[in-house]
């Protein structure tokens, strides 16, 4: 009886042990063949990692393929501290061969404590390659320490060009959200100039590699599919790297800018601002003290004065109130005006640079000579609106949106633009003032270049910083040397022309009795812009102090615009000298210098094709 | 039943030689398949290597299995003799961890004995059925009908449950309750009174929820939805899944299982060790290894239907069944459809404790096998 029923309910147990057997292997059959796929693909999505190749960033270009910003091998030291028993030992022997900063040990130290233990520490980067050899030698004594030679962004003539390029650094913490390349180590990203305006352009197309990572992130192996990175583009500057070596070194230590231009094409051959910096600091890491020393400098190293710069052009705007008046038909060549120093406006006197007076004078005279009075005259029949006209059509008081960093429109003021910001009538006082360059009108040394340009052509002459043969993409600066012409009469061009040929010939304000007979002729204007307010006590007591006697800051800043050949314009430029003093003195030889040497340079080398890109300057 | 024809010739008084060489030698030759089976996991586990697990445990099993061969052939009636005893000390040894245990992996368990570490609970799963089937051999099915004659195996299971749920393992309790459970119902226990019983263990699940540990109650709470902890608790069950899952039919391969071998998968050569199994060997391996264990067990409990004393009986089917949970709770835990409770696959999960419990579990089983014509005397406490 027992043992009926105990076979009974064993064979019933046994069934049931059956049935759950047989339940486990159907869970098993419903996860491995119904619903097998979805892990495998889970399975997959757990082990394979899809890792970012750094694409080559493009280079930039100089008119003639020479490099103004390009990437070379830097030689760079890890860390990968589960490699090694003690990594502060390990430190410390790699710091009797490589300088490391205790600002870097701090960081490094900061890193092998959040990171997990297989992730390689960026220890140092830019090495030389005698220090890198050294750590390759002593590699057996250093467990853990990784040698790897990468590409880093690399100025050869940074200075030069630095306010143009502009420079790399690593990407903020914003930054690295919004792109995936951001979080690989060591990556930079434009920061400053072309490098951050044409940073897509530039920066090209990440590749990917497959790699099979374990459950903490470690990379076993790598599978195949690998998709290379893409080149950046390149960026060809119009810029002659040996033109604006030249600039930078002529403005040497002043706080100054030049700009030459083709007056043809409207390429930019120079944009040179002084002081300058180096930015493969700023690439590399810049110290805060560099940074410092760079902001504190009156100077302004970082201010590109060619495009951010706004300054009293002073008489460099005389060709623009001599074409308006001719225009308006209140001057004709003929029209003469006497100078005796000085010119009575009710009250106020206003007063000519030439404390003596010029005497008799007609316009081309008057453009030569800069005299102010004439222009003190014509302005009293002006109207400031008509004025304003006239400057904007040469280029003044708006952006000409080369593509650098900061462009600045300057202002040309009008009636409208007074009653809006001072909600006060114009003044005619203030026409006199501005037909001289003075008061509000500001521009930049870019706009004086292309207004010189303006007038040089007859057309409307359009600046920009890229080759017309870059075609290879759409930018807003394409280049385009179709211009329209000017609609001004041409004979009133001739009279302004004249007047400028004559600013360097004999008697003229920018004559240089040393310039051989032989060299191009140049035609252009000088322009002393002043800083203070010169009193009537100055006037009566001492005389009007001259710039040496007075501090930097309150000293003219000397312009120059200039053209040449002056029978057939090639080049314009403009020269601005912050503080320099007198534009005659200071700014007129280094304008002539630089269109000397453009014409030189197009002598020599016409035409010539950039040969290869790898070619190295 | 044929059981002459299916368990060899009835012959009672052999020697030690002859009892060895007629020992069921396919269901030993099965155990050792299935603990090969795990040295092969264990082997890819440590990435094709024999060490550390694959070798320590192949010596592990070598001792294991000659134990379960002496066992097999001590005679019965000391196993009958040594129940009650086996009890006393397996409650003795959960007290003594209770106050003087090692303390690991979130519980009391251990006890350090210089050379090996004991675990308690697991002598106290072969020692309550042991002292069950003692008891209920003593009893006509009258007497085990009746409700009155629970009360000793009910303070036969509930003292080592008690003892071991505050461990705490409440895994090792659940076994030991269903395992009693089962031996109760084949000793004959009313059909009424186990329907009721089970009635009330369902009532009493409230109350058990309220005794869990926190931990506890997180793992059921997460079984129930695994995507709610998706980087805790759920993050092993979800692993697991994928594992058994991306398998597929025929597996990807002896150490070719990227959740093992990427060690995405949690406590891989211990309690999860079957997905790996089966994410290498597909669903096709872990048939086959579900099936030798389906085979082993049952045989078990038809050993015991082929005994003729109720001790051996009641020993061999309630061990089967105690082993069968093992196997249940585990592999049913590692594909989801069970909460994980900790309890590892005897003779595939690297370790000693189950492996040893499963040998000695078996070797009595297959005692009760060789002893199968010996007649026990029903009241008697030493040999018959």
């Amino acid at each position: 009886m027992r043992y009926q029923l105990f076979s009974r309910r064993a064979l019933l147990l046994a069934g049931g042990q059956g049935l759950v057997l047989s339940a486990l292997g159907g869970r098993l059959y419903y996860l491995s063949v119904v619903e097998g796929e979805q892990y495998k693909v889970r399975a997959d999505k757990n082990r394979i990692s899809l890792r970012l190749i750094a694409p080559e960033r493009g280079d930039i270009l100089d008119r003639k393929g020479r490099k103004l910003a390009t990437n070379r091998q830097d030689f760079r030291v890890f860390l990968v501290p589960e490699q090694t028993d003690d990594s502060k030992e390990t430190l410390n022997k790699l710091g009797r061969i490589i300088d490391l900063s205790p600002r870097q040990l701090r960081r490094i130290e900061r890193q092998i404590k959040r990171q997990r233990k297989f992730v390689p520490i960026t220890v140092a980067e830019g090495l030389e390659w005698d220090e890198f050899a050294r750590v390759n030698v002593d590699a057996p004594e250093l467990p853990g320490v990784l040698t790897d030679a990468g590409l880093s962004r690399h100025y050869p003539n940074g200075n030069d060009v630095a306010h143009i390029v502009g420079y790399l650094a690593s990407p903020d913490e914003d930054d690295v959200n919004k792109n995936p390349l951001y979080q690989l180590p060591g990556f930079k990203v434009g920061k400053q100039g072309l490098e951050d305006r044409f940073e897509a352009h530039l920066r090209g197309y990440a590749g990917t590699r497959r790699v099979e990572v374990n459950s903490v992130g470690r990379e076993i192996r790598e599978l195949p599919g690998r998709q290379d990175a893409t080149f950046g583009d390149h960026l060809n500057l119009s810029i002659d790297l040996e033109l604006q070596r030249e600039a930078t070194k002529i403005l040497g230590e002043e706080a100054a800018g030049a700009v030459v231009i083709d007056i043809k094409s409207g390429e930019l051959l120079a944009l040179a601002s002084t002081p300058t910096y180096d930015p493969n600091e700023f690439t590399r890491g810049i110290s805060s003290q560099n940074w410092n020393s760079l902001l504190k400098d009156p100077r302004k190293p970082l201010v590109n004065k060619c495009v951010n710069g706004l300054y009293p052009p002073g008489s460099t705007v005389k060709m623009l109130m001599a074409l308006s008046a001719l225009e308006e038909g209140l001057v004709t060549p003929d029209t003469e005006y006497y100078c005796n120093g000085r010119h009575r406006l009710g009250d106020n006197t206003f007063h000519c640079w030439k404390r003596g007076g010029h005497g008799k004078l007609d316009l081309v005279g008057a453009i030569s000579n800069s005299c102010d009075v004439y222009f003190y005259e014509l302005a009293e029949k002006m109207d400031i609106d008509k004025i304003a006209e006239m400057a904007n059509r040469f280029g003044l008081g708006q952006l000409h949106n080369i593509g650098v960093d900061g462009e600045k429109s300057g202002l040309v003021p009008t009636r409208e633009w007074k009653e809006r910001t001072r909600r006060e009538r114009w003044q005619l006082g203030e026409t006199l003032n501005v037909s001289i360059g003075q008061g509000a009108l500001l521009a930049t040394p870019l706009q004086l270049a292309v207004m010189t340009a303006r007038i040089a052509s007859g057309k409307e002459v359009k600046p920009s910083l890229f080759m017309a043969s870059q075609s290879d993409y759409q930018d807003p600066f394409l280049y385009d040397n179709d211009f329209g012409r000017m609609r001004i009469n041409p004979l009133h061009l001739d009279i302004v022309r004249e007047g400028m040929e004559r600013v360097t010939a004999v008697r003229g304000t920018a004559f240089d009795p040393k310039r051989p007979k032989t060299a191009q002729k140049i035609a252009g204007k000088t322009g002393t812009a002043q800083v203070r307010r010169i009193t009537i006590q100055e006037r009566n007591t001492t005389g009007v102090l001259d710039n040496k006697e007075l501090p930097w800051a309150s000293r003219d800043h000397a312009l120059f615009v200039a053209y040449a050949p002056a029978e057939d314009p090639q080049f314009a430029v403009s020269i601005l000298v912050q503080h320099g003093g007198g534009g005659a003195s200071t700014a007129a030889p280094l304008g002539r210098a630089l269109l000397d040497k453009a014409a030189e340079i197009r002598a020599r080398a016409e035409p010539q094709q950039p040969s290869s890109l790898s070619e190295e300057v | 039943m044929g059981s002459a024809r299916m368990f060899g010739p009835r012959r009672v008084n052999k020697n030690v030689f002859q009892r060895i060489i007629g020992l069921n030698w396919f269901v030993v030759l099965i155990t050792a398949a299935i603990a090969g089976t795990g040295f092969a996991i264990l082997y890819s586990v440590a990435g094709g290597e024999w060490d550390p697990w694959a070798s320590r445990q192949a010596i592990r099993f070598s001792a294991a299995i000659i134990l379960m061969i002496g066992i097999a052939v001590t005679d019965i009636r000391v196993w009958m003799a040594l129940a009650y005893p086996a009890w006393f000390a397996g409650v003795a040894l959960l007290i003594a961890v209770e106050l003087i245990g090692a303390t690991g992996m979130g519980g009391q368990r251990w006890l350090d004995i210089g050379f090996m570490r004991i675990q308690p609970s697991e002598l106290m799963k072969i020692a309550t059925v042991m002292a069950l089937a003692r008891y209920y051999h003593s009893r006509s099915l009258e007497q085990s009908k009746r409700l009155i004659n629970l009360i000793i195996p009910g303070f036969l299971i509930v003292l080592p449950v008690g003892l071991v749920v505050i461990q705490p393992d409440l895994g090792t309790g659940l076994m030991i309750v269903a395992g009693g459970a089962a031996i109760i119902f084949m000793a004959g226990l009313s059909k009424w009174l186990f329907i009721s019983a089970g009635g009330a263990v369902l009532a009493a699940i409230p109350i058990v929820w309220q005794l869990m540990k926190p931990y506890q109650k997180s793992r059921v709470l997460t079984f129930l939805n695994p995507e709610s902890d998706p980087l805790g608790a759920g993050y092993q069950i979800t692993q697991a899944k994928i594992a058994a899952g991306s398998g597929g039919l025929t597996g990807k391969g002896f150490l070719q299982g990227t959740q093992s071998q990427l060690n995405f998968l949690p406590e891989m050569k211990t309690d999860f060790i079957f997905t790996v199994l089966a994410e290498e060997f597909g669903l096709i391996g872990g048939l086959i290894l579900l099936a030798m264990y389906g085979i082993v067990l049952g045989y078990g409990i038809l050993i015991g239907i082929a005994c003729r004393s109720q001790f051996a009986r009641l020993l061999a089917a309630g061990l089967s069944i105690t082993l069968f949970l093992y196997v249940f709770i585990n592999v049913g835990m590692v594909m989801g459809l069970l909460p994980v409770v900790g309890v590892p696959l005897p003779l595939v999960s690297y370790g000693g404790s189950a492996m040893l419990t499963w040998c000695v579990a078996y070797g009595l089983i297959l005692s009760a096998a060789t002893h199968r014509h010996v007649t026990l005397a029903p009241k008697g406490s030493g040999l018959a």
